[in-house]
């Protein structure tokens, strides 16, 4: 459809020149949306998150199995007060007033089983979603970071929107079936005990109906997708627009995305009204269905009525009951997609909760204790991400208490896997690192998390105040505590600056700050923490002279008796340091002051010599034939 | 990000939110003028509404038809002979009622098709007006609006404003003959009976209305909710390495568990408010029903009512059960167009502030000339603080600008100005003597290429990147203009090479990459005035001399304007101002500035020696 319409564009188009490399809006192919019908492992993990609140789905398919008695009774109890208790003339009011009661007792109970259930299915659909939603978030928090890595972040919001919330769907509505099921039996049974021939023929209008869905289907599921795709691709489309504003009025594209907006949003159109037409054409035939079956009960059973060989009441019954029975069919066909959609999106939830943590506690771990002496150390550390390419080969140094090490390096020599090994965010292949005098592998996360305080080239920050986020790593720091560490970094000017100063909300990402004082909240944060060592990836580019100043003088206040290890960039941060180790290709090649490395002539003097105001400001080219250079 | 854009992200306005309580008045002008939006496709409308009387009609037939059918069953009870005849009347009452149930079908077919022909139409036409109005609304508006609540407009508003016709209008129209032939008739065949069938209608509409006041009510309040729940977790997969190096999970898991517990608390609630109304509505149905068949069951043991009769009742009862219980979907589409409406329709009225004049002209670039003559500047949003003070410099064909200052001093503001992105508040900028605001937005724009420094790329390859203001380009320019921006050899380096798709969710560059290519895009336009916005900020200095070079074959032809902080990026201009607070406080080439040892020496001092305390001391002195 959409195609066709391209193509359309394409001839009015037709000037001579060949279409423009244009598009709006981009399509992301959408996942596997209708997985098998049943897949037992997948229901298996899913009843996992049910089984805590089993008691109430039973009570719920209780309530079910009340409420659609009730239903089956009601015509019953009308037919039994016609034909019992309205004999004209006669004045025995009481089997009238007996089905009366018995009415009243029905549509009790049919009022408390309709409450009862849809409560309990209500809410324990809400709650299991909850639990799902939480037991991947929290897993989450555990995968390996190669994992997370290579892992896009929209992907997993899908799996923890979409696909859960396809799971509360399948959930709702697979109890409710129960009821639709047991009606649709209760219904035949029914009819066929008030009258087997009466109700045979009624029920002839069943299985058409059940046949021209099951054409029905798929055509029309297939019109409802084609629509709901078109929508999310115009919708996409407008989404940019408003994103990329700024740059499509720059160069002046309005015209052209008009006429390419155009073509979605018609062909949105066309999509939609064939959807219209797909999900209208099923009225009419039931709808005649439901005449033809209606029909029938009154010429035949009109007829017996007649000769008196049925009562009048149970005819009534039946044209009651037709009014019904087309409904079950109708949600249980749609049950069948929805469990197909469900048994994708459990597929999808087990394998996010299936991604193997990596990196666990040992069952020993040691708690690292804040008196620790703060040494960080590297023993003949092999590691690379993928084992078959190390990052890392063979690196062995030692930080000492209170010593600041800059690492230097070209990118890709192996700086920041160090920084990460630290942490332990990977584990290595051989060697050891130790903090404290610790293998890493040896304590827990927790504790080791809590002595190093990290800072990274890209500062994150969280939505929330300038307050929250300092304290980040220490929810119970005091106000004072965060103003004097936002002071001690030169960020409180600025802070106080803004609208509601500390309580400033930051937009997402600190979206209204610049990276400068974005830089600058994460130092106070990294201050904030006060750990034993800190570790530090400096910015490489884009802050300001003016800025750049203050991050110096805050860098040194952060450094102030901690163990620091600073992947450097700055010739100033680096000048200043206590040691400074050379990393190329994953090995160490150099290592001591700049006074000493000045001497040493090799390659961090020659990339010294070359004047840069930054060591990221050299071209990589040059940097190789330093390397090169220094190798010979 | 400049500081501009941190002042004016501060103040985010309320325009759009302030309608959220529209007066009767107002609202009613609203659904008028949506209204009159769904009759601009007569035929479609037309039908649909006819449909629905005649789909209605139908409706209220098969009921009585019923009873006459149960009524002529009882003929032989009463008298002997005419067992023939009501056999008859039992055959014409079938085919009645299959032709009855016949056509309602292909009448509600009709009624639904049409009147969802007519939504999609108009959301058809609101699309294309809301896009075009997006697009371009100028940059003061769409500072002062936050992107997301736009796209709420666009998506969301759009909706209920495009489902009126369908759930309020043809609904209206439909409720309105059900319920009110529906009790005509029930009342005229008996008034105590048709009372009490009717019994429940004031009921559940009130209830039905009140829930789905209250459902949607709710329904915002949980969307704000689980928003925050997105944001949590978005923020923490996103930002991953924050919270494992400060070891944050517990905190993050407690955030998660508060934001979480909100929504599913307002979900639990929303569950109580749908079940507990739905039950009662039901249950005063079924009384309703129990006290027809009691009434009526006396009057047939009484005589004075046929058991056709009573039948007829009930299932009258059972056809207005649903249009009935819609009664609250009607009250709560209406309330949604109104408000969706308000915001919707203010969007679209709304001045775009930076267009064409009446009588613009095409700009006319010869010399190549560019003037600012005494330039004042400052954002709509704060009108008092003045962000450029009587900028005044000319540039020719062939030269290049530098432009320096601390942050917040203009210089990112004033090249926004040129290509108009933002009207002077006083004085005027001229190409060739002709003033930008006389001339028309689209040559001007064509003539000007602003390279930003937070370049937006789209999810496109990154051939159709590089030619996004010249979609008509041939290949050959595409590659010289990568050349030029030193973007080509990684490009050809790429497995699929131009063809590969960057942006929002294609491969991710870096921040140089991002910049290169939104150089190599600006190279396109061939512009007459180039502006780089610190746009080589994220580009170490070698590449930036790289591209430096490959311009300068180009830089003849225009003029080329430089805003930087690094100053290895500008110390080549042929001059450079120096900006603080607006106003241009040194000007000449970097020689003659270094000479008169003013700010630009000290800026230059500390750039190129950082460690050194001479630099901070001139610097802050």
């Amino acid at each position: 459809m959409a195609e066709e319409l391209e193509t359309e564009r394409h001839d009015v188009r037709d000037d001579g020149r060949r279409p423009p490399r244009a598009v709006v809006g981009s399509h992301r192919i959408e996942e596997e949306i209708f997985g098998k019908l049943f897949d037992s492992n997948i229901v298996r993990r899913i009843w996992a998150f049910v089984h805590p609140y089993r008691s109430k789905i039973y009570w719920a398919v209780a309530a079910v199995l009340c409420f659609t008695a009730m239903q089956l009774a009601i015509p019953l109890i009308i037919r039994h007060a016609i034909d019992k208790g309205m004999q004209e003339g006669s004045l025995d009011h009481g089997v009238l007033t007996g089905s009366i009661i018995v009415f009243a007792v029905a549509i009790l109970i049919n009022f408390a089983a309709s409450y009862a259930q849809e409560m309990l299915v209500g809410g324990v659909a809400e709650d299991v979603l909850f639990d799902i939603r939480r037991a991947m978030f929290s897993h989450l928090q555990r995968v390996s970071l190669s994992w997370m890595d290579k892992t896009e972040v929209g992907r997993l919001m899908s799996r923890l929107q979409g696909d859960v919330n396809s799971m509360q769907e399948f959930l709702e509505t697979s109890v409710l079936s129960v009821g639709d099921i047991t009606l649709l039996f209760g219904i035949v049974v029914v009819m066929l005990t008030l009258d087997f021939k009466l109700g045979l023929l009624t029920l002839s209008a069943l299985p058409v109906l059940f046949i021209v869905r099951i054409f029905w289907l798929p055509r029309a599921r297939k019109s409802f997708m084609a629509a709901h795709e078109t929508n999310s691709i115009a919708n996409g489309a407008l989404a940019e627009a408003i994103h990329g504003v700024r740059a499509v009025q720059g160069m002046d594209r309005q015209a052209v995305n008009f006429m390419l907006y155009d073509d979605k949003a018609r062909a949105n159109l066309t999509t939609h009204l064939r959807a219209a037409k797909f999900a209208q054409v099923m009225v009419p035939i039931v709808d005649s269905l439901t005449g033809f079956a209606m029909a029938l009960v009154i010429v035949v059973g009109g007829a017996r009525v007649l000769n008196q060989a049925l009562d009048v009441g149970v005819m009534v019954a039946f044209l009651f009951y037709i009014q019904r029975f087309f409904d079950p069919i109708r949600s249980l066909t749609l049950q069948y997609s929805v469990m197909q959609r469900a048994m994708a999106s459990g597929q999808r939830l087990t394998e996010v909760l299936d991604v193997p943590v990596d990196i666990k506690d040992a069952p020993d771990a040691k708690t690292l204790s804040a008196d620790m002496d703060g040494s960080v150390e590297f023993k003949n550390v092999v590691f690379g991400y993928n084992p078959k390419h190390p990052v890392l080969k063979n690196v062995s140094f030692r930080v000492n208490p209170g010593e600041t090490v800059a690492l230097v390096g070209p990118t890709g020599s192996g700086k920041s896997s160090c920084m990460s090994l630290i942490h332990r965010f990977y584990d290595v292949q051989q060697g050891e690192v130790l903090v404290g005098g610790h293998d890493v592998r040896d304590l827990t996360q927790d504790s080791l998390g809590r002595q190093i305080a990290m800072v990274l080239q890209e500062p994150f920050l969280f939505t929330g105040t300038v307050f929250e986020n300092i304290r980040y790593h220490k929810a119970d720091a005091t106000r004072d505590e965060v103003i004097e560490a936002a002071k001690a970094v030169g960020a409180h000017d600025f802070i106080m600056r803004m609208a509601d100063g500390y309580e400033t909300v930051l937009g997402q990402r600190g979206g209204n700050l610049s990276l400068g004082q974005r830089q600058l909240i994460s130092f106070a944060r990294a201050l904030v923490a006060d750990a034993k060592i800190l570790v530090l990836d400096e910015a490489t580019a884009n802050i300001d002279s003016y800025t750049e100043m203050l991050i110096q003088k805050a860098l040194v206040k952060l450094l102030e008796g901690r163990t620091g290890l600073v992947i450097a960039h700055r010739l100033a941060t680096i000048r200043e340091a206590d040691r400074i180790i050379v990393l190329q290709n994953g090995e160490l090649i150099e290592s001591g002051n700049h006074r000493e490395l000045m001497k040493n002539d090799r390659l961090y003097s020659k990339l010294y010599n070359l004047n840069y105001s930054s060591f990221d400001d050299i071209p990589d080219d040059v940097v190789e034939e330093a390397a090169v250079e220094q190798a010979t | 990000m400049s500081s501009d854009a941190t002042v004016r992200a501060a103040k985010p306005s309320a325009s759009l939110a302030l309608v959220k309580a529209a007066s009767w008045g107002k609202g009613f002008s609203i659904l008028t003028r949506i209204t009159v939006m769904a009759f601009r496709h007569p035929w479609q409308a037309s039908f649909a509404i006819g449909a629905t009387l005649v789909a209605s009609a139908f409706q209220l037939m098969i009921p009585q038809l019923l009873g006459r059918a149960v009524d002529s069953t009882q003929v032989v009870l009463k008298g002997g002979d005419a067992g023939q005849m009501a056999q008859d009347t039992l055959l014409t009452t079938a085919l009645m009622l299959l032709g009855a149930s016949v056509l309602r079908g292909l009448f509600t077919l009709v009624q639904n098709y049409y009147s969802e022909a007519v939504g999609h139409h108009m959301g058809y036409r609101l699309r294309l007006a809301c896009y075009e109005k997006i697009q371009r609304l100028s940059f003061s508006f769409h500072d002062s609006m936050h992107s997301g609540d736009l796209i709420t407009v666009g998506l969301l508003d759009l909706e209920g404003v495009r489902m009126y016709f369908s759930t309020a209008l043809v609904r209206m129209v439909l409720l309105t003959v059900l319920i009110g032939l529906g009790a005509y008739l029930l009342l005229s065949t008996d008034i105590v009976l048709g009372l009490l069938a009717l019994s429940f209608v004031p009921f559940v509409g009130w209830r039905s209305s009140v829930a789905q006041l209250k459902l949607r009510a709710t329904w915002l309040e949980l969307q704000d909710r689980l928003s925050v729940l997105t944001r949590v977790m978005e923020e923490n997969l996103g930002g991953t390495r924050v919270v494992r190096a400060f070891a944050a999970h517990e905190h993050e898991l407690e955030k998660f568990d508060i934001a979480s517990k909100n929504a599913v608390e307002l979900a639990h609630q929303r569950v109580g408010i749908r079940v507990s109304n739905t039950s009662a509505m039901t249950l005063s149905f079924f009384i309703a029903m129990g006290l027809v068949l009691w009434v009526g069951g006396a009057k047939v043991m009484a005589g004075t009512m046929t058991v056709g009769t009573l039948t007829a009742f009930l299932t009258f009862m059972t056809i207005l059960q649903m249009p009935v219980r819609q009664l609250g979907l009607m009250v709560n589409a209406f309330a949604r167009a109104s408000t969706c409406g308000a915001r919707l329709f203010e969007l679209l009225d709304l001045d775009i502030a930076i267009k064409d004049e009446k009588d613009a002209e095409t700009l006319k670039v010869t010399d190549g000339t560019l003037r600012f003559e005494n330039v004042d500047f400052a954002y709509p949003s704060s009108p008092d603080l003045k962000v450029l003070a009587g900028v005044s410099f000319e540039a020719k064909r062939g030269e290049t600008i530098g432009i320096v200052g601390p942050p917040g001093s203009g210089k990112s503001t004033l090249a926004h100005l040129i290509p108009r992105f933002y009207d002077t508040t006083a004085g005027r900028i001229t190409i060739d003597g002709q003033d930008i605001r006389h001339t028309t937005l689209q040559s001007l724009r064509r003539s000007i290429a602003v390279v930003q420094q937070d370049s937006f790329l789209f999810t496109t390859t990154i051939e159709n990147n590089i030619a996004y203001g010249d979609p008509w380009a041939k290949e050959t320019h595409i590659e010289r203009a990568s050349e030029s921006a030193q973007l080509h050899n990684y490009v050809l380096g790429l497995p699929t090479g131009y063809d590969t798709v960057v942006g929002e969710r294609g491969v991710s560059l870096s921040g140089g990459q991002r910049q290169r290519l939104s150089i190599a895009r600006a190279l396109m336009l061939k512009p007459a005035v180039m502006v780089f916005d610190d746009s080589t900020a994220a580009i170490d200095a070698g590449t930036e001399s790289r591209i430096r070079s490959a311009m300068r074959k180009y830089a003849s032809d225009r003029v080329t304007i430089i805003v930087a902080h690094r100053l290895s990026s500008l110390m080549h201009a042929d001059r450079i101002l120096f900006m603080e607070d607006g106003r241009i406080v040194e000007s000449g080439t970097h020689d003659q500035l270094l000479k008169a040892d003013g700010r630009y020496r000290a800026l230059y001092d500390l750039q190129v020696r950082p460690g050194d305390d001479l630099g901070h001391d001139a610097l802050t002195a």
